[in-house]
């Protein structure tokens, strides 16, 4: 077989036109695809055409406009489903990520509220009810969005969180799963780290998860735009991933769970579009996934997202993992040969794109400040994990996360930029 | 950081050098004030004093914190600026420099009521950076606005030593 052959990254970016633009009179060097991507043209054309040609509302109206909007949000949904090996029925469409990681949260506080009235009539959602004594699982490097939720629950419920801490490194002390017990009802974990670009072995997780029957959720939001994700291998039982961060819209996010998973949750939001059968006193809901689709969805938003999935796999997600790991080669070699900067997140192998930093005697908003007035856009701060940042002996970090349309010459300048800090503010200029 | 090199310097100076840094006693409100986008914070005491003719004097206001340079650099101007001062006068620079921030650099600062706080005229062109410049100055106003009532009630005693 021949080596895969690397992304044309000048190609790529003629389709980013914003990466032209010049901020503070210098030309834009965007490093902060973590928090969000750029949208390719073919993004906003799926989603302009949409407006353009078929707009309706889906799901209702018999007219001709309403057909073609309806097959055109349930094409993208099967499109998206595809991108991670998945089945379209499996397919949530949420607002974001963390209103994905809400709606399962909600089975569970949702669950335990039914059966305490005696109204729970999901059948199986048995499963979801928690009570003092239960336990839920998470990890010391997760964003907040995985982690208050979960408090939340807790606090509703009397169930208790805990977490598996980390090495000095920055990744999961693994050294005791025995936290993963009989008592365990939900694991929940990151899969790429969003600040310590950490990717976390999934497989050892799910054995121990798999062992005392609790339920599998893995937070995908770093991981689905930059590598190939196939939810099947996986074996996990949801994953959640934000639109935004894989080239795609704000405004949508994806929730995928087994059938079976689905099936016996009971709704989130409520209202149209979500229903079977409703009277005056009481109501039946649909089948996934409409049941968690109430009011009328993000419809241009699924089809921005469906055609950036598009854009994606004609690049290949193999080799945009491959470029990537060579960004992230260079990142780390080049930030970390320079004196007084330490990367806070682990080396190479099993490890994503996104790299954080710290200079010795300089705080992250001044490298950011110094960065961003040389055009380099980077995100500095606890970037929504704040206990993750706090472990690893820091108050805040600068972070740099490249994508399809960053190239050698990028690190280059961000490196360069790092090393000015640092000489601005040791006084060596 | 300011684009003017001089309003650097000063910033600088006072990051390097802070004025006043580290927390004192007496002080009647300990407040901690953070900035939760990036994570800043800081610690902040004021003592305030009555003098023969019952006005009220700022007589220290000490602090300790993390963050970076324009947040610390400005808790420095904020404590060389405002010591000594009467509330009512001090109240008049916390006011000037917070409408400075906000001015997103329209407004020409005046040097005699805010000092230093006149280097940090280009850091309002930055929304994302005015949150780390009022750090200590909302701090600042919130202890005092909790130990006026102390003071003037002359319910001091009990908190002004550690």
């Amino acid at each position: 077989m021949s080596a895969v052959a690397p992304l044309d990254v000048a190609r790529i970016r003629e389709d980013f036109p914003i990466l032209c633009r010049h901020v503070r009179g210098m030309p834009l060097i965007y490093l902060d695809s973590g928090a969000t991507s750029q949208k390719p043209l073919a993004v906003l054309d799926a989603e302009r055409d949409f407006y353009l040609t078929c707009n309706a509302a889906v799901h209702r109206g018999a007219h001709a406009l309403a057909e073609e909007a309806t097959d055109a949000y349930e094409s993208a949904r099967a499109r998206i489903a595809a991108f991670i090996g998945a089945q379209a029925s499996d397919m949530v469409f949420t607002r974001n990520a963390t209103e994905a990681i809400n709606l399962l949260a909600y089975a569970f506080t949702n669950s335990t509220d039914l059966v305490r009235n005696g109204a729970l009539t999901t059948v199986g959602a048995e499963r979801f009810v928690l009570a003092p004594g239960d336990e839920i699982v998470v990890t010391e490097m997760e964003h907040h969005a995985n982690l208050v939720p979960w408090q939340e629950v807790c606090a509703k419920t009397g169930a208790t969180l805990r977490w598996i801490g980390l090495t000095d490194e920055g990744r999961l002390d693994l050294s005791d799963l025995s936290i993963i017990n009989e008592r365990t009802k939900v694991v929940s974990f990151v899969h790429q780290s969003n600040i310590l670009g950490t990717i976390n072995p999934v497989a050892t997780i799910v054995a121990a998860a798999r062992a005392v029957g609790a339920l599998v959720i893995l937070d995908a939001c770093q991981s689905v735009p930059h590598m190939p994700v196939d939810v099947i291998s996986l074996d996990v039982d949801a994953i959640m991933w934000s639109g935004h961060k894989m080239l795609g819209p704000n405004g949508i996010g994806c929730l995928w769970a087994k059938a079976s998973v689905l099936e016996s949750m009971p709704p989130f939001i409520s209202g149209g579009s979500m229903i079977e059968i409703v009277t005056m006193e009481s109501s039946t809901y649909a089948p996934p996934p409409q049941r968690f689709e109430a009011g009328t969805p993000m419809t241009a938003q699924a089809i921005g997202l469906a055609a950036a999935a598009d854009y994606l796999t004609a690049l290949g997600m193999d080799r945009v993992h491959r470029h990537e790991e060579s960004l992230t080669v260079a990142m780390l070699e080049g930030l970390g040969s320079i004196d007084g900067v330490k990367i806070i997140g682990p080396g190479m192998g099993d490890r994503g794109s996104a790299v954080s930093f710290v200079v010795e005697g300089v705080h992250p908003h001044d490298v950011g400040h110094i960065l961003d007035s040389r055009g380099v856009a980077v995100r500095v701060g606890h970037h929504c994990a704040w206990p993750t940042v706090r472990r690893m002996g820091v108050p805040a970090t600068t972070r740099a996360t490249p994508y399809i349309y960053n190239d050698m010459d990028d690190i280059a300048a961000l490196v360069d930029g790092v090393v000015a800090a640092r000489d601005f503010y040791w006084g060596t200029r | 950081m300011s684009d003017d090199p001089l309003h650097q310097e000063i910033i600088l100076d006072h990051y390097r050098h802070p004025r006043g840094r580290g927390l004192r006693s007496p002080f009647e409100v300990q407040v901690h004030h953070i900035n939760p986008t990036c994570g800043d914070e800081i610690d902040l005491r004021v003592h305030l004093t009555q003098d023969a003719a019952g006005r009220v004097v700022v007589s220290d206001v000490s602090y300790d914190g993390q963050g970076c340079s324009i947040s610390q650099a400005s808790a420095s101007v904020l404590a060389e600026q405002v010591v000594g001062l009467s509330l009512g006068d001090a109240l008049m620079v916390q006011q000037g420099f917070s409408e400075l921030m906000q001015s997103r650099g329209t407004l020409t600062p005046n040097e005699d009521l805010l000092g230093d706080g006149i280097a940090f005229a280009g850091v309002s062109k930055y929304p994302a950076r005015v949150k780390c410049a009022l750090l200590a100055w909302m701090a600042w106003r919130d202890a005092v606005s909790q130990a006026v009532d102390v003071v003037v009630e002359g319910k001091s005693d009990e908190r002004n030593s550690e």
